[in-house]
């Protein structure tokens, strides 16, 4: 027998249990991880951002809800009956969640969400009977007035499918995200940052507050306030005069492209999309054939210019040099139709009177405006120039607005012509339509406005925007840059005027024209092969230094004197005056049926 | 009379002070472990597994005068016997035992239940200790290792009917007594290869291993290698290992149960099944981390009470220690357990019969693995296999098996010199 296995042994022995104190070492004294032990990591959710109005009153703020939870190594129910009573909820409800409860032991799982206020207020005295079960609260959106929902968006639990693809890693299931509009756009200002509270909890997992004096907890940062550029009043006030209507209202404030007011019709109330019966409430709005989560400002491009595109045919023409504001053409109604009695304008009076011979004839020349005699030739090198006028104006591309899915709208390229007539076979009698704004065209209701606006400064714009600071940063920098056109300065001039007179006498008279504000517009009439025409109105004023400018866009309104004239005089006048506005326009636009 | 005097004065008592020290430490901690500071009960409540602990106590107290009392040289005589028996039980367990957690291996006696299987231990180390008495001399020649392996074989197979993973563990345990004895030392390291390559397999994507296997083998043959022979030896041991490889990958997806895959994966990845049966683990440690280095103070335990930690009176009891007592209580524990071994072996190497010093490995053996066995499932370096911990974990069954193991053994050397006098 070797008497040396003998100190091997004794070795063994005496190697392997130091070995296991040193991992109980590890455990104990040295990982910090376990040392943890005794606690309940509990997320504390962040105040999510809340946004106010340029006049600082409140859009969107938070309320409190409370989740009914269950703990099911503690649950007690003597009653099930009485419990399903008191807390209102289905037998199922309950024992579904006490099943998925029943897989988790000591993790609280949710029995009832977001109960309000008022009904938390009447069950809380229940609470005691049933050991187990008690309420965490967190917050749900609230909206001071049912206006703005479809720029505001909403927010809702993370989908799975949504953290799947977050790329972040700031995300984890159960965290309420913004789903569209502002809340979307600005998730990452508003949201906030999750916090942590370290409850120290005994073996039951009750707790027994908190965890080492709160030295591990981490607060919560609330989300940033955002300020929106929103005029409230003017934005309920644009809503009440859209009850009833298909289309849209945008106000912007020239100077800087802040939006006054952008309203959709028809539209809902944003708190159908905050409470406990998202699920029920979306499905609705969602089958509902007016389509009220469509986002028209930014999202219905389909719609042609009609003739207040006329007001961008005579800036390129001027620019262009193929007409003076003293240049004539005869009103030639074989050419193409017109109306209203008139024969041989110039500039002035064929805006005023809508002229479409006059721009017929106008657009021509900026197609035949080069080298080329050929008028098969010189049209498409013409109308790619024309499109590059077009796209310094923001139409057929994005505006840049602070909102997700806006719409780029349609600009024709001469291969669409290439690819319907042929390449070469082609000239401006067969797209002489696109001359009054007819045609393949597509403008959003906020490339209009952005379009008055462009006018009432003169030559430029600042990118349309809804959020004028982010707490007291001020707005995300592509809204302060100016964007230029490519038609100069001065030959602004003679189409202001024009549409000064437009208000004064032209085809916007009466309805637009307001007591002591020179207001400046021009109607359009857009042609509705399925029914009543489209009412079209765009306006700025005052005529110097403009404070406001204005886009109404009314579907199956008729004329855009009618509807979209009196709509668009009533916005500037309640912006201007406030409460001297005499609004001697809202009964007809209330009362008259603007709706097929 | 005066036989049983010498015998006490013969005792080791250092041994039995050793003893007395861990079981009245393991009473105290069965008693934080159920103690509910808003219902507190006196520890001799029957109400709670501490005072019934007590009662177990007392009976292994009565185990001990009752083999103190017995004649010395009756357990070398009765050993076969007493195999003999155990082997039958074990069989009979399997008809007539009653399931529990889903092993059949206790007799429902009433108020007693019996597990064979922890008596089964002693039977066979005794038995072991007989043959190698009766063999006479040495441990070197195939047959012996043939019987050997048989006396060992025939429980462990029996137990892994019921199934029990855990005790059948334990009789790897007589590894050492073999050793001891003369075993070849090829034989347990290659046992410890093993191993270790099944946990690689575990961790490492297979192709690595071989490549590894590749390396080594090339390089000792480059290296230092002249002779054929022994070329031949490492490329056949390479492919032994490469065999072995091969046939733990399948044991583990085709032989073993899924619950004890699980457990062996959630040793590694113990996020893999947080809510199952990576739970044991994860609250266990939870609690053992919560101690610090002094604990949180006795009966001051928040999570190793009630159902946080599982089975914390039994298999999980030494949590119990490492919260309330901290690092400092499981040193003092770990440091007890080691002498108590050292002790022993010193014991069994001074035995003159070979019977006793056989045996007396085999306690020592028996001890270790369960001492070993169960804290290092405690704290997640073992997959959890439910066996107790000597002297700590609540239950008559396993007390009284150590017990009458140990006191057997006090037993034999207090009549260590009587041998000669036959």
């Amino acid at each position: 027998m070797n008497e040396s296995s003998k100190y091997v042994i004794q070795a063994v022995i005496v190697l392997i249990a130091a070995g296991l104190l040193l991992k109980i070492f590890s455990i104990q004294v040295v990982t910090e991880d376990f040392s943890q032990g005794g606690s309940r990591k509990q997320v504390e959710y962040p105040y999510r951002g809340n946004i106010t109005d340029r006049n600082g009153k409140l859009i969107v703020y938070n309320s409190p809800v409370y989740d009914l939870m269950v703990v099911y190594n503690e649950a007690r129910i003597a009653d099930t009956t009485r419990f399903c009573l008191i807390f209102d909820i289905e037998r199922e409800q309950l024992e579904t969640a006490l099943k998925k409860a029943r897989k988790t032991r000591l993790i609280p799982v949710p029995v009832r969400e977001r109960i309000y206020n008022h009904e938390f207020a009447r069950i809380q005295d229940y609470l005691v009977d049933y050991p187990g079960f008690y309420v965490q609260a967190r917050t749900i959106r609230e909206y001071s007035s049912p206006a703005l929902a479809n720029a505001l968006g909403y927010i809702g639990e993370i989908s799975k499918s949504r953290l799947d693809r977050d790329t972040s890693g700031y995300y984890q299931s159960g965290d309420f995200i913004g789903i569209s509009g502002l809340e979307s756009r600005y998730e990452e200002q508003l949201r906030g940052k999750r916090g942590l509270k370290v409850k120290l909890v005994n073996a039951q997992g009750v707790e027994q507050g908190a965890y080492q004096e709160g030295r591990l907890d981490i607060p919560s940062q609330p989300g940033v306030n955002l300020v929106s550029t929103i005029d409230l009043d003017l934005q309920q006030y644009a809503e009440m005069l859209m009850a009833g209507k298909t289309g849209s209202i945008i106000a912007l404030e020239p100077a800087t492209g802040e939006i006054l007011t952008m309203a959709s019709g028809p539209s809902y109330d944003p708190n159908l999309l905050a409470g406990r019966d998202f699920g029920t409430n979306y499905a609705d709005l969602q089958t509902d054939s007016l389509r009220p989560l469509f986002n028209r400002p930014i999202m219905a491009d389909v719609y042609p210019p009609g003739s207040i595109f006329k007001l961008l045919q005579s800036l390129i023409a001027l620019e262009e040099g193929v007409i003076e504001p003293y240049t004539r053409f005869t009103c030639n109604r074989n050419l193409i139709a017109c109306h209203g009695p008139h024969s041989y304008e110039n500039l002035n009076g064929a805006i005023k009177h809508s002229c479409n011979p006059y721009f017929y004839q106008t657009f021509r020349r900026i197609l035949r405006n080069n080298e080329e005699e050929d008028p098969f030739k010189s049209a498409p090198i013409g109308m790619e120039k024309w499109r590059q006028y077009l796209l310094s104006f923001g139409l057929g591309r994005q505006l840049g607005i602070d909102l997700p899915n806006e719409k780029p709208g349609i600009i024709p390229k001469t291969d669409l012509y290439d690819r319907i007539y042929g390449k070469g076979r082609w000239k401006f009698s067969n797209v002489f339509s696109l001359a009054i704004g007819q045609g393949e065209l597509g403008v959003s209701p906020l490339q209009m406005a952005n379009f008055a606006t462009i006018i009432a400064n003169r030559g430029y714009y600042i990118r349309p925007h809804l959020i004028k600071s982010i707490g007291d940063q001020g707005p995300l920098p592509e809204y302060t840059e100016k964007l230029y056109s490519m038609v100069s300065e001065e030959h602004y001039t003679p189409v202001v005027d024009a549409m000064e007179d437009v208000v004064k006498s032209g085809t916007g008279q009466y309805r637009a024209k307001l007591k002591d504000i020179t207001v400046c517009g021009k109607t359009g009439t857009v042609q509705n092969p399925h029914g009543e025409d489209h009412s079209v109105f765009i306006a700025f004023a005052p005529k110097e230094n403009p404070q406001i400018a204005v886009s109404v866009y009314v579907e199956n309104a008729g004329q855009g004197a009618r509807a979209a004239a009196a709509i668009a005089g009533l916005m500037i006048e309640k912006y201007l005056k406030g409460e001297e506005a005499e609004l001697r326009m809202e009964d007809y636009v209330l009362k008259g049926e603007f709706i097929y | 009379m005066r036989i049983q005097e010498s015998v006490i004065e013969r005792m080791d008592w250092v041994t039995v002070l050793l003893f007395l020290a861990l079981v009245f430490f393991g009473w105290a901690t069965i008693y934080a472990a159920v103690y509910d500071a808003t219902d507190p009960v006196s520890i001799f409540n029957m109400r709670h597994e501490a005072g019934r602990q007590l009662v177990w106590i007392i009976g292994s107290i009565l185990l001990i005068i009752a083999v103190m009392v017995i004649e010395f040289r009756f357990f070398e005589t009765v050993s076969y016997i007493v195999y003999g028996i155990f082997i039958v039980m074990l069989i009979a367990v399997l008809f007539f035992g009653t399931k529990v957690s889903g092993a059949r291996s206790w007799f429902d006696l009433g108020i007693y239940r019996l597990q064979p299987s922890e008596f089964a231990k002693i039977a066979t180390a005794m038995a072991l200790a007989r043959y190698l008495q009766d063999s006479n001399g040495h441990f070197e020649k195939p047959q012996h290792y043939l019987w050997a392996a048989g006396l060992i074989g025939i429980p462990v197979l029996l137990i892994l009917q019921q199934p029990d993973a855990g005790t059948a563990l334990i009789f790897g345990s007589f590894i050492i007594m073999l050793y001891r004895e003369g075993l070849n030392p090829i034989i347990p390291i290659a046992g410890i290869t093993f191993v270790v390559l099944f946990i690689l397999t575990l961790l490492v994507p297979e192709l690595y291993l071989y490549i590894g296997i590749l390396t080594i083998g090339g390089a000792a043959i480059l290296l230092g290698v002249k002779s054929t022979q022994r070329i031949l030896i490492i490329v056949a041991g390479m492919v032994v290992l490469s065999g072995a490889i091969k046939s733990m990958d399948f044991a583990l997806n085709n032989i073993l149960l899924p619950h004890q895959k699980t457990r062996i994966e959630v040793l590694f990845n113990p996020g893999l099944d947080p809510r199952g049966a990576g739970w044991n683990v994860t609250q266990a440690k939870n609690a053992i981390g919560a101690g610090g280095i002094y604990g949180k103070g006795y009966l001051d335990g928040l999570l190793t009470k009630n159902d946080y930690v599982p089975a914390h009176t039994t298999d999980f009891i030494y949590c119990t220690v490492a919260e309330e007592l901290g690092f400092v209580g499981s040193f003092a524990m770990v440091a007890l357990f080691v002498l108590l071994l050292l002790r022993l072996t010193r014991i069994a190497e001074r035995q003159k019969s070979r019977f006793a010093r056989v045996y007396g490995y085999g306690v020592v053996g028996i001890l270790f693995f369960h001492f070993v066995i169960n804290l290092a499932m405690t704290v997640g370096l073992f997959p959890v296999v439910g066996i107790p911990l000597p002297f700590f974990s609540y239950g008559g069954s396993s007390l009284w098996t150590f017990t009458i193991l140990v006191f057997i053994l006090i037993k034999l050397d207090a009549h260590r010199m009587q041998i000669f006098q036959r």
